[in-house]
């Protein structure tokens, strides 16, 4: 059941925010009571999409009215090496006479011709909101569609309306957890084979990754989701370790594939030059522990020393430019604290950095970091932010594309560094093109002329 | 002429058709201090304002009644209730649009009667107007929710009219323009004297302008009070055939006569239009449209040679398809497959033999052999397979700049898009190569040279 489902992952144990919870509060789960006239942000289907539609070769089929596909198919900026499959738009686009007689023969043929047509792995079937009100039951049609067609074919059941983004991308990882995992055996395994769990590869963030690994002989056996492949995930239950980032967004899954496979994971970063280096010895630790050859420890530290002067070589020529920028960084949780270091390290001062979804410990951290005066912000309104932007108190705002418009129309300069971002900011290679870009933002010669008046504003004022 | 159809596939794949309620929350951000809102859950709001963030470029104003689970299983009018209290609180609109979503419509709650009893127990809303509009995501389409948002604007909004006031002209606005198709027809109606209103607006709110100030709400567009007096002008032109229903209402409600232009874009359409001003107004055509009009009469020759006999496939909502399709089977084009997502009764008339209310898969199947693909961003996939260039029209266009400042009415918008269109067909050309004109097998056979 749908139900018991959202009350396992409220009570997640690998959560650190949940832990601090009370028996009370944690029973009310982790869902903020939306207020409406005044909420944001994307539904339960929408984080499930966004947590899968990274898997390349699947058709992803969305089973709804056309608004839950035909309003946003098309718009994430997940690459592949690969199947480009991923990236066509699947819907049953429900009518009325589906909403009357229900929607369940639709789906089935919807199935059918995908896969006459297009021949994928697997299908994976997104619930949504009307026909799970109208009791479209997702799991028995894909039961039969698999048994009939003789392939996977996954339920998703993460309708709009049960919640937030964050608990579609937890709904997501059950799903591949019941379905997926465990179910396909790899050709050979290496001591050297992890997953990695929660890196969408947004343009091509993993590829900034990848050739670290590649260079210490380490093997992605699947990453959960980016440019993944179907068989990719279904055979990662052999991997050796894992690393999950991301914040917390697939805890579940990570630590479920601990409990059933024995795979151990840490929960690291690729944002910034330490964070980079952290997490690869990281990964060649527990690779250690769990039987490969302890020379690896030497060659990760050799390649850290390595990469980190190399990057610092090249961060070498901003940092005269960016030293005392002011940044203001609005952006989801634990990220944070990543950037955050990160930025510090090219000299650049962070005035305000957003802890709506923070944790008590990531607090601490970012005041250890940013000092006592650390501007925290909780929730800070549109117009407190414009208001900020306008009076100057920070060179330069890096958020999500939400709020971008109120660093440009304050003429504030402003960089992406939310999912729709153009640019890749992972590893080493990330954090130079993070900077790179930060400078070019800044040092854009179209500031100076937006903030000259027009000539005959400035001889009005002059009068 | 053309024979009308439904895809007959179960599944849609790469979908042409948006949902009828962000057509109809796109039509609330045409209105001044406005604060649309869609009722049903956060997503259906977070996907509408996604696809006009990206399209626009602009903040967009769009708010969620935020409808849970047990909303909406229960029923969950009072969150329409809820969320006008806050919006009223939060950003003080002086307009709220309601649009229902399928979540909301499937259960079908009496939205109408609740706010009936919700604004009379409400008098600290003051003047607040509230226009709700039905437009469940399992009907109709994006052009459709827009239609309707007008035509109950117009129902709840207009009053009555006295005396018509000379020069005063309304223009009810089809989805299928721009912004920079609205100030196009504004400067054009107001060099003959006359004084155009505009509704919806999108010039005022989504032009991409630097205001002084933040605004929670839209940053411009139709005035409530002009809203109201639409009734004083002389008369209404509607553009589009979506927008007959909303002039029928007018009508209805303040005996103004309306007139009807179904498409902007060519040569004819625009000298009835400049004629239709030249009559209301009294006034003589002004020489730069006579300069204009021959100007677009030398682009159409020049641009004949490379448009006429070319292919053309397009995939766009019923009055965008009918504009373009009409103009370019004008410049002597073939409309080899046209495909769109609603009904309309001008769907008979596209000069295409077969329109199908499909998805972009039916247009990429039926476009092998075309020349050219008119359709949204979302056909770049299948241009690239194709291997044909791709005119981006309509909405959403998310991959390329200034998607709304794009002009194609009057002569001048007329003119532009021709070369537009003639540039990529001639950079897009067959040429000609060594194999391109082989003989059929048959005299092939017989024309091999021995050598020696």
């Amino acid at each position: 059941m749908l139900q018991d489902k959202i009350l396992e992952i409220f009570n997640e144990p690998g959560c650190d925010k949940n832990q601090t919870k009370s028996d009370k509060e944690r029973k009310k789960g982790c869902s903020v009571q939306l207020q409406p006239g005044a909420a944001a942000g994307g539904c339960a289907f929408d984080g499930a999409k966004i947590a899968l539609q990274p898997i390349t070769d699947v058709a992803h089929l969305i089973h709804g009215p056309i608004a839950c596909e035909g309003n946003s198919w098309d718009n994430r900026g997940s690459k592949s090496s690969g199947s480009k499959l991923y990236r066509t738009g699947f819907t049953t686009d429900m009518t009325e006479l589906d909403v009357v007689y229900g929607g369940e023969k639709h789906l089935f043929k919807s199935i059918k011709e995908i896969i006459d047509k297009y021949n994928p792995p697997a299908v994976f079937v997104y619930q949504t909101c009307v026909p799970a009100m109208i009791g479209d039951d997702i799991e028995a049609v894909c039961k039969a569609a698999a048994l009939k067609f003789g392939k996977p074919i996954i339920p998703i059941n993460a309708p709009g309306f049960v919640g937030s983004k964050n608990l579609g991308n937890k709904l997501a990882g059950e799903a591949l957890l019941d379905y997926v995992i465990g179910t396909q055996e790899p050709e050979f395994t290496t001591p050297y084979d992890i997953n990695i769990i929660g890196e969408y590869n947004l343009s091509g963030e993993l590829w900034q990754i990848k050739p670290l690994l590649d260079h210490l002989g380490i093997r992605i056996l699947s990453c959960i989701s980016g440019d993944a492949k179907y068989h990719e995930v279904a055979q990662s239950h052999r991997a050796r370790a894992a690393m999950m980032v991301c914040s917390k967004a697939m805890i579940n899954i990570a630590r479920k594939m601990e409990e059933r496979y024995e795979i151990p994971f840490f929960e690291g970063s690729f944002y910034g030059i330490s964070d980079s280096s952290e997490s690869l010895r990281a990964i060649a630790r527990l690779l250690v522990e769990r039987g490969a050859p302890d020379d690896l420890l030497a060659r990760t530290e050799n390649l850290i020393v390595t990469e980190e002067a190399r990057a610092w070589h090249r961060l070498a020529e901003y940092k005269t430019r960016l030293r005392g920028k002011r940044v203001l960084l609005i952006t989801g949780g634990v990220k944070s604290w990543s950037v955050v270091s990160a930025l510090q390290e090219v000299g650049m001062e962070v005035v305000g950095t957003s802890v709506k979804k923070s944790t008590q410990e990531d607090k601490a951290r970012i005041k250890e970091m940013m000092g006592d005066d650390a501007h925290m912000i909780d929730d800070m309104t549109p117009r407190e932010m414009y208001k900020m932007l306008r009076d100057a108190e920070a060179d330069i705002m890096l958020s999500g594309g939400r709020s971008q418009f109120i660093a440009l129309k304050a003429n504030v300069p402003w960089l992406d560094i939310n999912q729709e971002r153009h640019h890749a900011y992972a590893g080493y290679e990330g954090m130079v093109e993070l900077v790179k870009q930060i400078d070019s933002a800044l040092y854009n010669p179209i500031w100076s002329q937006l903030r000259k008046p027009a000539p005959w504003d400035a001889r009005e004022v002059a009068l | 002429m053309s024979k009308v159809s439904l895809s007959r596939k179960a599944c849609t794949v790469n979908p042409l058709k948006l949902s009828q309620p962000v057509g109809g929350a796109l039509a609330f951000l045409g209105l001044a201090d406005c604060m649309p809102l869609l009722h049903g859950s956060q997503g259906c709001t977070a996907f509408g304002l996604v696809l006009f963030v990206r399209h626009f470029r602009e903040t967009i104003p769009l708010q969620t009644t935020a409808m849970n689970e047990v909303a909406t299983v229960l029923g969950g009018v009072e969150n329409i209730g809820k969320a006008i209290l806050t919006i009223h609180q939060k950003t003080k609109p002086r307009i709220i649009g309601i649009c229902s979503t399928g979540v909301t419509e499937t259960k079908g709650d009496d939205v109408d009667g609740y706010l009936r009893t919700f604004m009379a127990e409400h008098p600290e809303l003051g003047d607040l107007a509230v226009v709700y509009v039905s437009t469940p995501d399992f009907k109709d389409a994006f052009q459709d929710g827009w239609s309707k948002a007008v035509r109950n604007i117009i129902q709840a909004v207009a009053e009555p009219s006295v005396e018509p006031i000379l020069g005063l002209v309304n223009f009810l606005v089809g989805s299928h323009l721009t912004v920079a198709d609205i100030e196009e027809l504004r400067e054009m109606s107001e060099s003959f004297g006359l004084i155009p209103t505009f509704l919806p607006d999108l010039s005022g709110s989504l032009d991409g302008h630097i205001p002084d100030d933040f605004s929670p709400t839209t940053l411009g567009g139709t005035p409530l009070d002009a809203i109201r007096h639409l009734g004083s002008a002389e008369l209404t032109i509607a553009l589009g055939e979506q927008m007959r229903p909303a002039a029928e209402a007018l009508m209805l409600k303040t005996g103004q006569p309306y007139v009807l232009f179904d498409r902007l874009t060519g040569l004819e359409p625009n000298d009835q239009l400049l004629d239709c001003f030249s009559q209301l107004s009294g006034q003589p055509v002004p020489n730069k449209y006579r300069r204009q009009r021959s100007q677009l009469l030398d682009a159409m020759l020049d641009g004949h040679f490379f448009i006429g006999g070319q292919k053309i496939a397009i995939g766009a909502e019923p009055d965008l398809l009918w504009n373009l399709s009409m103009w370019l089977s004008e410049l002597g084009a073939e409309i080899t497959a046209a495909i769109t997502t609603t009904h309309s009764p001008l769907l008979e008339q596209v000069p295409c033999n077969e329109v199908i209310i499909g998805d972009l898969e039916d247009l990429e199947t039926r476009a092998h052999g075309c020349d050219l693909l008119m359709t949204t961003a979302h056909g770049r996939q299948a241009a690239e397979r194709l291997g044909i260039p791709l005119l981006r029209m309509g909405l959403p266009i998310f991959d390329r700049l200034g998607a709304t400042h794009r002009l194609s009415v009057g002569y001048r918008g007329t003119r532009d898009l021709l070369f537009e269109v003639g540039n990529l067909l001639m950079a897009n050309a067959h040429e000609g190569h060594p194999q391109r004109w082989p003989l059929p097998g048959e005299s092939h056979a017989h024309s091999t040279v021995i050598p020696g």
